[in-house]
């Protein structure tokens, strides 16, 4: 699928009129730069200096932009550039057409409303979870040519060597008349993205909700913004890190205890990033009540790469976690963050600095464990979000969810997880291993099973002609599944077979649990390789929301001191 | 393992349960004296509606509705809990059966009060005409043990909130507590954007649903006597204090409720929203009622909120 | 909505002096389990109506393993069920049996 392109400026058009006029023909090496110039001036007829009027940004843009182009639209599963990406939308398609999207994130209708008009022709993204149904729909019909679909990493990484974007459409918080821009607590992707168009003779088209004296920070410095749009309102986000605590099953509490007393205890964790669901919301509001008993605190659970999460507050005013590198902020986070910056990363006005490319990184390589849930698991341990009518990418959970083969530091969990894979190995010479840990109840919504003889993502992969099937997890990558049923560790299996049977015995009552060799689980039970709740010293029975150290929104507005100001959809009050 | 919860007296374990969250039958457990609760056409009985049946639904053995007797600080008490995640607890024809027949057993004897826990969206579409005609016995069966001196209380802190025909039934009461999650009204959020439109009320604009319905407006506006925090002992203390508060009621009393009534509406009928209404109340601030936590509000809500001991 | 019933003869009696005890409501995903003090001593019988549609053969493993683990002699089950995972019922009928095992009424 990798198809290694040229720039939209190929020699062919930009640099033969300039041959013409010189006296010989002679190579020009300052083609893109050129270019790049006469889309300035192209734009700059429409602009005070840099900054464009709302009204007229699809001229800016048809002014700009020219077929074919590279173009990267910002949006990610938290912010969008959505008055951008409206103005594109209402583009002439004399002007503009046949676009390449290279964008974290198609979210907003707009993005797949671009390849229904013909503004866009080709797509290579990350996240696509709101429209996960109608892209699936599009690439069958073949409405979007795909490239690939990413990890966020990944596509962040090709920006720089063969995705490079020839024009960034934009969001910031604010920008002042030299066109410096305040990215705020959601600055995600914005600093990658400028980087690699910026630096490589590409436009940068920045929307912001104000222009300003002087902006609280500088994000973005006002060289690599060639045109700002002023507009009418605050860019768009999502509160997609917000778990209600109201919503959290008393299953989906069973399987965090086993999770905290089967893995984060045994090895240690300190280092580590979780995924968005309800299970994991349901370990960190077990932190402080049912960790605490364990006597936890300070042991696991401290350092974290992730999303300010409201779930995480109850740990943090217990004093549990000491620091937190966010991808993003979130939506009612702000003051609260504001007030602890000794736990998350600000800037000198007070307020979050998230890095999404940063803060991927260091969910790869400096984070001992990654534990997320997912919608498939087959029987190697293969794991994917995608159905055959869905398509939602992968976002970062990949980044968090591999071992780091480049990864050199040691780490109490990661040599002990090490060992386990290879107890044979020499001590010096083997490597470690992260924790990945999938976790998740036996039977998700509508009663659908998370375990199957095979992926969705196979089907899909068949129907779609793809080179390679929709894989989240890969199987040599898991080191632990929890369900309900108890813990199966995979890092403890020698054969093909055991490692079938680990997963089947911890897959409850769904068909690939019930058709388990039971003399082979005991087995494998006996050798600690599948760990039952009375295994653990856990009763079912006490798993009931009293243990929560939040059972509502409003239970952790009261711990954050009634700093965390939740989005509407959130209240009852 | 886990601590042991044994050792937490009854009061704690009402302190420490929210009321929103619990089930009717952990509330009533937990509201009255410690074992002192004795249902009426318990489960066992197997009382099931005969009309869900028809639409191949699933029934429950109480039909959604706990009724029995219990001692409120030594004193008895009849009690009718709703459950509100059953068909959102909604009334069906068993379920309007059951509380009807508890509030004329009240009028009979004349001298045990009666607490409803309301927990309701309204009438059970499946079973609509039994429905509304058991809204209509309840109310004339709440009027009636009334009108012979039975005290009639509403809890209201539930999920489904009090809907529909319930929100006509909590009117009838002789006084109401409610938690700043219970919500009182006839029409609810979704039916008025549906036959109303979204300008006139986003329903998923759930801080305008609360400020508009939700129980601090509610306690504001005099609709509802007591405020309590979201958990049952608060609302058994509530209860309590309104079996003392309640006096007799008679014609009399009606008449003023219809003028206090018709005075909220001429006061307040131009307000565009509650905070409008606050403000014309005369809360500084008004916008910041909402995020309040519950010991101001109450303390706000003694100052301003006007209840009219000779109404109702 | 499907009926399914189970009967299984079961080695020991259940603890508790209670007669009946009611867990659960009958919800999408939730069920409700009352259990009633009335069979012999070595017999349990569980029946069920649910509205899930077709996995008699889940309900049968379920069945099997609680009757297992509990032995819950001289105790019907009756479920009304709206569609709960495997899981949540196997939940609530361990919550019925640790009900019906306390003493009282």
């Amino acid at each position: 699928m990798t198809v290694i392109e040229t720039t939209g400026a190929s020699p062919g058009l930009d640099c033969g009129g300039e041959a013409r006029r010189g006296a010989k023909a002679m190579t020009s090496w300052q083609t893109n730069r050129a270019t790049r110039d006469g889309r300035i001036s192209a734009g700059a007829v429409l602009a005070r200096g840099k900054i464009v009027e709302a009204r007229d940004a699809t001229r800016l843009l048809e002014a700009v932009i020219r077929p074919g182009d590279r173009v990267c639209l910002e949006g990610d599963n938290q912010k969008q550039a959505d008055l951008l990406s409206r103005a594109l939308l209402a583009a002439d398609l004399s002007r503009i057409n046949d676009l390449h999207m290279v964008q974290s994130g198609v979210v907003l209708p707009e993005h797949l409303d671009l390849f229904d008009r013909g503004v866009a022709k080709r797509l290579d993204y990350a996240y696509s979870g709101p429209q996960s149904a109608r892209i699936a729909r599009m690439l069958f019909g073949g409405k979007i040519e795909l490239g690939a679909v990413h990890t966020y990493l990944e596509l962040f990484a090709r920006y720089f060597i063969d995705l490079t974007p020839q024009v960034a459409l934009i969001a910031a918080v604010s920008a002042d008349r030299d066109g410096n821009l305040y990215t705020g607590p959601n600055t995600e992707d914005t600093p990658t993205v400028v980087e690699a168009t910026a630096f490589k003779d590409g436009i940068v088209i920045a929307q912001v909700n104000d222009i300003v004296e002087t902006v609280p920070r500088v994000d973005i410095p006002a060289d690599r913004v060639h045109f700002i749009v002023k507009s009418g309102k605050p860019f768009f986000v999502e509160p997609l890190f917000t778990r209600d605590p109201a919503a959290i099953t008393e299953g989906q509490i069973l399987t965090a205890m086993l999770a905290i007393k089967g893995i984060y205890a045994p090895y240690g964790v300190q280092r580590l990033n979780h995924g968005i669901g309800f299970s994991t919301a349901a370990i960190e509001l077990l932190l402080p009540t049912f960790g605490e008993r364990l006597g936890l605190k300070g042991r696991i659970a401290t350092h974290f790469a992730l999303n300010p999460h409201p779930a995480l507050i109850p740990a943090i005013e217990t004093g549990w976690v000491r620091q937190i590198h966010s991808f993003g902020s979130e939506v009612g986070m702000d003051d609260y963050i504001r007030a602890r910056s000794d736990v998350y990363f600000t800037g000198p006005d007070g307020s979050l600095r998230s890095n999404r490319a940063f803060c991927q990184t260091a969910g790869l390589y400096a984070c001992d464990m990654f534990i997320g849930s997912t919608l498939q698991i087959d029987l190697q341990g293969n794991s994917s979000t995608v159905t055959t009518s869905r398509i939602a990418g992968f976002g970062g959970a990949p980044n968090m969810g591999a071992d780091a083969r480049g990864r050199r530091h040691p780490s109490e969990p990661w040599l002990k997880a090490g060992a386990e894979a290879d107890p044979d190995g020499a001590t010096l010479m083997r490597r470690g291993r992260k924790l990945v840990v999938q976790i998740g109840e036996t039977f998700g919504d509508k009663n659908v099973p998370l375990f199957v003889e095979r992926l969705d993502a196979l089907e899909l992969a068949e129907k779609l002609n793809l080179e390679l099937a929709p894989i989240m997890i890969y199987g040599d990558d898991v080191t632990h599944i929890v369900t309900e049923e108890g813990v199966a560790n995979l890092l403890l299996c020698r054969t093909a077979q055991e490692r079938e049977q680990a997963i089947r015995g911890v897959a409850g009552y769904t068909d690939v649990g019930r058709r388990r060799d039971h003399s082979m689980v005991a087995h494998l039970r006996e050798r600690g390789v599948i760990r039952r709740p009375e295994d653990l010293g856990i009763n079912p029975l006490d798993a009931d929301r009293s243990q929560l150290a939040a059972r509502s929104i409003k239970d952790l507005v009261r711990w954050s001191g009634g700093l965390y100001a939740p989005p509407s959809k959130f209240r009852n009050w | 393992m886990t601590a042991p919860l044994e050792d937490i007296t009854p009061a704690e374990r009402a302190r420490g349960t929210s009321f929103y969250e619990a089930s009717a039958r952990t509330r009533l457990e937990l509201l009255l004296d410690a074992g002192s609760f004795i249902e009426f056409i318990g489960p066992e009985q197997r009382e099931v509606s005969p009309h869900l049946k028809i639409f191949d639904l699933p029934e429950q053995f109480d039909d959604g509705i706990v009724v029995g007797r219990g001692r409120l600080d030594g004193s008895p008490v009849f009690v009718a809990a709703q459950e509100g995640r059953f068909m959102g607890g909604a009334f069906g024809e068993v379920h309007g059966a059951k509380l009807t027949g508890l509030l004329r057993a009240a009028r009979e004897i004349g001298s045990i009060p009666v607490l409803i826990l309301f927990d309701t969206g309204g009438v059970r579409l499946q079973e609509a005409n039994a429905g509304e005609l058991a809204i209509a016995e309840i109310m004339r069966a709440v009027m009636e043990a009334r009108s012979v001196g039975v005290k009639v209380i509403g809890l209201i802190g539930g999920k489904s909130g009090c809907y529909g025909g319930g929100g006509l039934i909590a009117g009838c009461c002789s006084a109401l507590a409610v938690s700043e999650p219970g919500r009182i009204a006839v029409s609810g959020p979704e039916v008025i954007e549906t036959n109303r439109g979204v300008e006139e009320f986003d329903s998923r604009d759930r801080s305008l649903v609360w400020r508009t319905m939700g129980g601090k407006h509610r306690r504001l506006l005099g609709a509802a006597d007591v405020f309590a925090d979201d958990n049952v002992q608060d609302f058994r203390e509530a209860a309590l204090e309104l079996l003392g508060l309640v006096g007799p009621f008679g014609l009399d009393k009606l008449k003023a409720e219809q003028e206090r009534l018709a005075d909220r509406l001429r006061r307040l009928s131009t307000c565009f929203d509650a905070v409008d209404i606050w403000t014309a109340e005369g809360i500084a601030h008004a916008e910041t009622v909402p995020e309040l936590p519950a010991d101001q509000f109450i303390a706000l809500a003694d100052r301003i909120g006007r209840i009219s001991r000779d109404a109702r | 909505m499907e009926g399914l019933k189970f009967a299984h003869s079961v080695r020991t009696r259940a603890g508790g002096t209670r007669q009946s005890a009611i867990v659960g409501v009958v919800a999408s995903g939730n069920l409700e389990v009352l259990v009633e003090r009335v069979l012999p001593d070595a017999e349990c019988a569980i029946d069920i109506k649910t509205a899930a549609v077709g996995f008699g053969e889940v309900w049968t493993a379920v069945v099997g393993d609680f009757v297992e683990r509990y032995s819950p002699g001289g105790l019907r089950f009756s479920i009304n069920d709206g569609g709960a995972r495997p899981d949540t019922v196997s939940l609530r009928l361990a919550q019925a049996v640790r009900s019906i095992a306390e003493n009282g009424q």
